[in-house]
């Protein structure tokens, strides 16, 4: 017999993926639409994420993780956004951004001290890796740490960090110089002195999500918050952003689906010219290619994670499933607004917040220049 | 303390329903936990936490109904019993009874916990006849409950408020759905569900005659509901509020 080829989930993922979704139905899906109008971030629901042990998916138990794998966070990063992009966005930060360095690159002390709080959903953290002037060329880091009396000194402005100004928030993961050629991760506490989280950005979409600009004026943390080994932190961060792609794909997966349910049941309840509009083809052709792009982004996306959970090279696979899955939420969005009609451009229909959470899809994480850029690369060599 | 909660599998109550043979068709659609029943399994749960002891869920159906269970160990019970067997198809609300009653005394209880009434079936007996077939008391429609030493008081729903219930235990208590904010199974919750036990039984372990579970009513025919009527219109000339207030009147609303 051929080794076995297996497109489906497990049926505990499945059952769990049940668990998600009716949570993202019921506890976050009638709070969306007040959460974007008021940009606040919401505290209980993301405690009540962390007590369904999402934070903690791909982590083990020993750290206060559930044990699952990086498939089942992708699984339930998909449902949440088909209801809400802001509370996605937040677990794939919290994990991806948050508690994967520590998890991948830290001692034993650290990650009983910084991880543990994490994957048991009581505290978040960010990862500061963007720069006002190191954004697509993430390696021209300003950011300065100075290693003096046992202590790092920090100064530099870090921009668009999620998860960093919330009152659960923990601490951020960042880039810093520590020699003019030399890159390393260091964790620093959101109560350091000299660390200011400063004030939220007006966005275009993710409202509820936390996004700041961080200031850091001779700030001081202790030596010892030297993540992974000095001058690996580039290195070390893109294997970060790797993962990150695949979930960040995850997230449009979910969108587009979102897209695609609002669109079948409004399309067959909406009656123009004597019958429901889902009776014509205009309409009818639109839900079939956003159903079949929800469909190929979530198997670019799962293939990658599969092969992430494997131990397997992915790299340019999550380009891919971000890249396609990214670019296909925003069409999605925009056609649902296109079905949704005049109503589709009033808030009060959910269409519209998806076209706004939408866009940064292709943006965040690697842009889809950056992902065109790394896949002609390893077609091409160099 | 045991507590045993009655739960029951039933097609998902957001579908359609289909009926085969006048009566619910089980199989081929997607089969759900009664929603109901997940306030039973959060009220037991909340219960051994509190005072110690095991949860152990309870249900009659076909094979299938062991997703049920699953579903209610990967909240956090300890342990299923499923009652399946062909002789059970078309059970009525009184076999449904003796069937459950006979597992619960071989399971031995301290309290059995049910929904006031199935989502699927709604005949809301089920509970009322277990306690007269076990020889316990019967608390009905809680919506709040605790056990101070061995006795269980429960606020009663009533239509213009509650009644304060004190019973002795063992007993047997529905609870209504506002009793409490049943918890998601977490993942960790879901794997741990895989390895509980569940005891499989048939009618022949339950030390019941073919005849005590043999059905004793059968359904005829099914119709659905009239469909509501068309309403009232009332046509604004400048009067329209006193017309509507003089029909709210009417109808004893206001």
């Amino acid at each position: 017999m051929l080794a076995t080829m297996d497109f489906r989930l497990s049926s505990e993922q499945e059952a769990f993926r049940q668990t998600v979704r009716d949570f993202a139905e019921k506890v976050i899906g009638p709070r969306a639409e007040e959460m974007d109008e008021s940009g606040e971030f919401p505290v209980d629901i993301v405690l009540q994420m962390g007590e369904l042990g999402l934070f903690g998916l791909p982590f083990p138990e020993v750290y206060g993780g559930a044990g699952a794998d990086f498939t089942t966070l992708c699984v339930a990063i998909e449902e949440l956004a088909r209801v809400d992009s802001s509370m996605a966005i937040t677990l794939e930060a919290g994990v991806g951004l948050g508690a994967m360095p520590l998890y991948l690159f830290g001692t034993e002390q650290q990650k009983q001290r910084w991880l543990v709080p994490l994957a048991r959903g009581e505290k978040i953290a960010g990862f500061g890796l963007t720069e006002p002037e190191a954004g697509s060329d993430s390696g021209n880091t300003k950011t300065t740490a100075e290693l003096g009396q046992g202590e790092w000194v920090i100064n530099g402005t870090k921009a668009f960090i999620t998860n960093v100004g919330t009152p659960i928030s923990q601490h951020v993961t960042i880039t810093a110089r520590t020699a003019p050629d030399e890159i390393s991760n260091i964790i620093v506490p959101v109560d350091a002195p000299g660390f200011t989280a400063g004030r939220k950005y007006k966005k275009l979409g993710w409202h509820a999500s936390d996004t700041r600009e961080l200031v850091f004026a001779d700030a001081r943390v202790p030596e010892e918050n030297l993540l992974g080994a000095r001058g690996e932190g580039f290195k070390n961060f893109l294997i970060i952003l790797d993962a990150g792609r695949v979930a960040i794909g995850a997230l449009a997966v979910g969108l587009t689906q979102g897209c695609v349910d609002m669109c079948v049941s409004y399309a067959k309840e909406r009656k123009q010219f004597g019958k429901p509009i889902a009776d014509f083809q205009a309409i009818a052709f639109k839900l079939a290619d956003m159903s079949m792009s929800a469909d190929l982004g979530r198997l670019a996306v799962y293939r990658a994670a599969w092969l992430h959970d494997q131990g397997l090279p992915f790299k340019r696979e999550a380009s891919v499933a971000k890249l396609y899955a990214s670019e296909a939420a925003v069409t999605a969005a925009r056609e649902a607004i296109q079905i949704h009609g005049g109503y589709g451009f009033m808030d009060e229909f959910a269409v519209s917040r998806f076209y706004r959470d939408a866009k940064v899809l292709e943006i965040g994480e690697g842009t889809s220049e950056v992902q065109r850029i790394l896949i002609s690369r390893d077609l091409l060599g160099g | 303390m045991n507590v045993l909660v009655l739960v029951k599998q039933i097609p998902d109550p957001n579908n359609p329903y289909q009926l085969a043979n006048n009566r619910l068709k089980r199989d081929g659609g997607q089969n759900v936990l009664d929603p109901g029943d997940e306030f039973g399994v959060e009220a037991a749960l909340q219960l051994t936490e509190a005072n110690g002891g095991e949860v152990t869920v309870v249900s009659m159906g076909p094979e299938s109904a062991m997703e049920a269970i699953r579903r209610a160990l990967s909240m956090g019970a300890h342990k299923g019993v499923l009652i399946s067997d062909d002789s059970l198809q078309g059970a009525d609300a009184l076999v449904t009874a003796r069937v459950l009653a006979a597992a619960i005394k071989k399971t031995g209880f301290d309290l059995v916990i049910a929904g006031v009434e199935s989502t699927d079936g709604s005949t809301g007996t089920v509970p009322g006849a277990i306690a007269e077939l076990l020889g316990v008391p019967l608390a009905s429609f809680a919506k709040h409950l605790e056990i101070k030493d061995t006795t269980l008081h429960i606020q009663r729903q009533t239509e213009k408020g509650y009644d304060d219930v004190e019973s002795p235990l063992p007993a047997v208590l529905t609870v209504t759905a506002g009793v409490n904010e049943p918890r998601y199974p977490t993942f960790k919750g879901i794997m741990q569900a895989k390895s509980k036990p569940v005891e499989q039984l048939k009618v022949g372990d339950l030390g019941l005659s073919a005849d005590e579970a043999k059905a004793t009513q059968t359904v005829n025919e099914v119709t659905p509901a009239p469909a509501r009527g068309a309403g009232e219109k009332f046509e604004d000339d400048g009067t329209g509020a006193a017309k509507v207030a003089d029909f709210l009147k009417e109808a004893k609303v206001i």
